[in-house]
């Protein structure tokens, strides 16, 4: 067992120093995810403002037009029409006069003077097909929530906002799309780093001095693995607190859980990445089939696409791409709170994907060295 | 007493190109063994196959008595190995690399210092020790490259031209280290493409066309039949103007080679052409002479293309 992982150690240290040796490129490994975080993360941003609405107002009361009132007070909303019928409320929209539509049912007083929830139905264009466009709609509803919800926070008023998609029910919110991101940001992140630091000693010959010590090919592996999972590891730590402060995206499982479960996603793309380095013989090639990887993980991993709406062939070949797992996993913890159990299945799916991928690079790098 | 080195009916191919063809050759303990061959002969494949890095398509060879073919693994914790193209890490000081190699080999705590100290001693590196190895002159890199090569302190040492392309003195001072450790029972396979070096052999191999072309100690092979062809003899011309002379002598019947060696000239001529050629050398003192080293791979080279 020793034997299997002999040179671990110091092959890990000396990993460490050549981070630590070269603050630079540790500063862009970094960073750059994260600029792409908020790059991409703002494209969806959360805090909306001045969006285009209109009401129908059905209810005719005091109580409905205080309501309207607080609506047009507020910054995120700005009123541009006021329509008598429910379709004029959808034609509004789908000509483009108003991104949202409030409706305020014609009982909607009566039920607040009975003691009920009254509900008022929010319709929002998402007619608007590019990523971008979807996720602004999605979270615009949940910004209008949110400023509805405090609007009315301090009245006695109970009222159920109901937001509700037009024209494309399955929309996603930026909740939904920051957890994805950051499945395929770290992804990236990692296999580029590890990848490349094979690579490069590859390419500078000291590949060759090392593979005629005792070194065992998993030693390797491993002791390459091990600083740029930690690095990862503490990157991705900053990258919730991001998404969590910035992007006001609220976890509603426990993080720690999170934490444990993307170990075995981390361990997956290493593998990856050692498996890229195997057969790339410079930098340039490594650097390409990373972003190879990129692909079916953005397309294939329900990051963009749900799978439940692929073609049975794609959803198929969802199943063997990683970052599906973990992008269950993060919007599993973050969207919907689940826990330990609920997720452990995919936990341990990347768990064997991440020992199988390591596996085969050794086995492809001990072949390798038989033919060079 | 078992050698320390054998290969025995080595072939090594690479798809269908045999980079080794039937090779054989005994190495004995303590030797320190000088092998030649042109570019692309095949010499960094031997070593290669030896260490147990690539494994032979036909024939094999034995470490210490270990297999190269069953014991791969256990031979890379006895032999130490300098590759051709320099392999330390640049970006880590001369004392990083040092304990990086010393832990790779599985040496630890005062063991290594101590070991480490030794070295330092012996090859004098111990004011650069904080050095960034980028920051080293070549003479120093291989230095600490032989240090790290033998931080374990192997029995049997390959070193893949160890001083290609390093000034003369650093070069000197990089033998005299072998010569010591060779003395204190260290077997070395040295690769080199320097005739003086190779003279300083005990014993050398040449390859050619991934063939051991010839094998044995330098006075063996100064008398080898294949470089001394039959009816020809070897002579040293001492002319005034040794270049313009060449010229003139290669133009002549019966001479076989000629080159400018030091201010003379060494070449190989038919025996019952060297009177007519004395004579037209008119005033030059042509004595027979024992070829010299690169006399002798010249020939060697020459009678094998003949052979094709
Ligand atoms: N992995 C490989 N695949 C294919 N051909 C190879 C491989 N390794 C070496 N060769 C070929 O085998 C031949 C012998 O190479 P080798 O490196 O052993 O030569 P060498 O004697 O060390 O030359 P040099 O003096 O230039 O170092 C060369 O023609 C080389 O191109
Ligand atoms: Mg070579």
């Amino acid at each position: 067992m020793k034997d299997l992982f002999y040179g671990l150690w110091p092959i890990c240290r000396k990993e460490f120093t050549h981070i630590r040796r070269d603050p630079t490129t540790l500063f862009f490994t970094l960073a750059v995810p994260l600029m792409q975080l908020f790059l991409l993360g703002l494209a969806v941003d959360t805090n909306v403002r001045q969006i285009a609405t209109a009401i129908l107002d059905e209810s005719h009361t005091p109580q409905s037009r205080q309501f309207v009132d607080k609506l047009a007070a507020s910054d995120s909303f700005h009123i541009v029409a006021h329509v008598d019928s429910a379709d004029k409320l959808d034609s509004a929209i789908r000509a483009g006069k108003a991104r949202v539509g409030v409706r305020i049912p014609y009982d909607y007083a009566r039920r607040l003077q009975e003691g009920n929830t009254a509900s008022v139905l929010v319709l929002m264009d998402g007619s608007d097909s590019s990523v971008a466009g979807q996720a602004t709609n999605a979270s615009t509803g949940v910004a209008m929530q949110l400023s509805l919800t405090q609007l009315l926070g301090n009245s006695p008023m109970p009222v159920e906002v109901r937001p509700s998609v037009l024209y494309n029910p399955s929309t996603r919110s930026a909740n939904f799309f920051i957890p994805g991101l950051i499945a395929v940001l770290l992804q990236m992140m990692v296999i580029l780093m590890v990848a490349l630091s094979l690579v490069r000693e590859r390419e500078r010959g000291t590949l060759e001095q090392l593979t005629m010590t005792p070194v065992a090919p998993l030693g390797l592996m491993v002791g390459k693995m091990i600083p740029y999972g930690v690095m990862a590891f503490a990157e991705l730590c900053v990258i919730l607190a991001v998404m969590r402060v910035v992007f006001l995206v609220p976890v509603h499982g426990n993080v720690l859980t999170l934490l444990v479960l993307s170990v075995p996603f981390l361990l997956t793309v290493l593998g990856l990445g050692l498996i890229i380095s195997t057969k790339a013989q410079t930098q340039a090639e490594a650097f390409q089939l990373a972003m190879a990887t990129i692909l079916p993980s953005v397309f294939l991993s329900g990051y963009i696409f749900l799978i439940e709406n692929m073609p049975p062939f794609f959803a198929v070949l969802s199943k063997l791409v990683p970052t599906t797992y973990y992008i269950r996993i993060l919007r599993g913890v973050v969207l919907r709170g689940a826990g330990l159990q609920d997720l452990l299945l995919d936990a341990m799916i990347l768990l064997v994907m991440g020992c199988a991928a390591t596996g085969i690079a050794a086995w492809l790098f001990v072949r390798q060295q038989q033919h060079a | 007493m078992t050698p320390a080195i054998t290969a025995e009916g080595m072939t090594i191919r690479f798809g269908s190109f045999t980079a080794v063809q039937d090779v054989s050759f005994q190495v004995g303990k303590g030797e320190l063994f000088g092998f030649l061959g042109p570019n692309g002969s095949g010499k960094t494949t031997i070593i290669k196959a030896l260490c147990g890095l690539l494994t032979p398509t036909e024939g094999t060879g034995t470490i210490l008595g270990m297999d190269i073919r069953k014991q791969a693994a256990e031979i890379r914790r006895h032999v130490g190995y300098m590759s051709q193209k320099f392999g330390l890490y640049e970006d880590l000081t001369v004392a990083e690399n040092l304990t990086f190699y010393a832990g790779v080999y599985g040496i630890k705590g005062t063991q290594a210092e101590q070991r480490t100290k030794e070295l330092l001693a012996l090859t004098g590196m111990e004011p650069y020790l904080r050095r960034r190895v980028g920051a080293l002159s070549g003479g120093w890199k291989q230095r600490l490259s032989l240090c790290c090569a033998i931080i374990h302190s192997p029995q049997v040492v390959f070193l893949d031209e160890p001083t290609a392309g390093i000034d003369p003195v650093a070069r000197r001072s990089l033998w005299d280290l072998f010569f010591q450790l060779s003395g204190q029972g260290v077997t070395f396979f040295v690769t080199t493409h320097y005739m003086d070096e190779a003279e300083r052999c005990g014993r050398v191999g040449y390859i050619y066309l991934s063939k051991l072309a010839a094998i044995g100690t330098v006075a063996e092979l100064q008398q080898l039949p294949a470089a001394n062809p039959k009816g020809t003899v070897r002579v040293q011309i001492e002319a005034p103007d040794a270049s313009v002379e060449l010229t003139r002598l290669r133009s002549m019947r019966g001479v076989r080679e000629a080159t400018i060696f030091g201010r003379s000239i060494h070449a190989l001529v038919e025996q019952h052409d060297l009177e007519a050629i004395r004579q037209q050398l008119s005033g030059a003192s042509v004595e027979p002479v024992v070829p010299s080293l690169e006399d002798v791979f010249v020939t060697l080279t020459y009678e094998i293309m003949k052979e094709r």
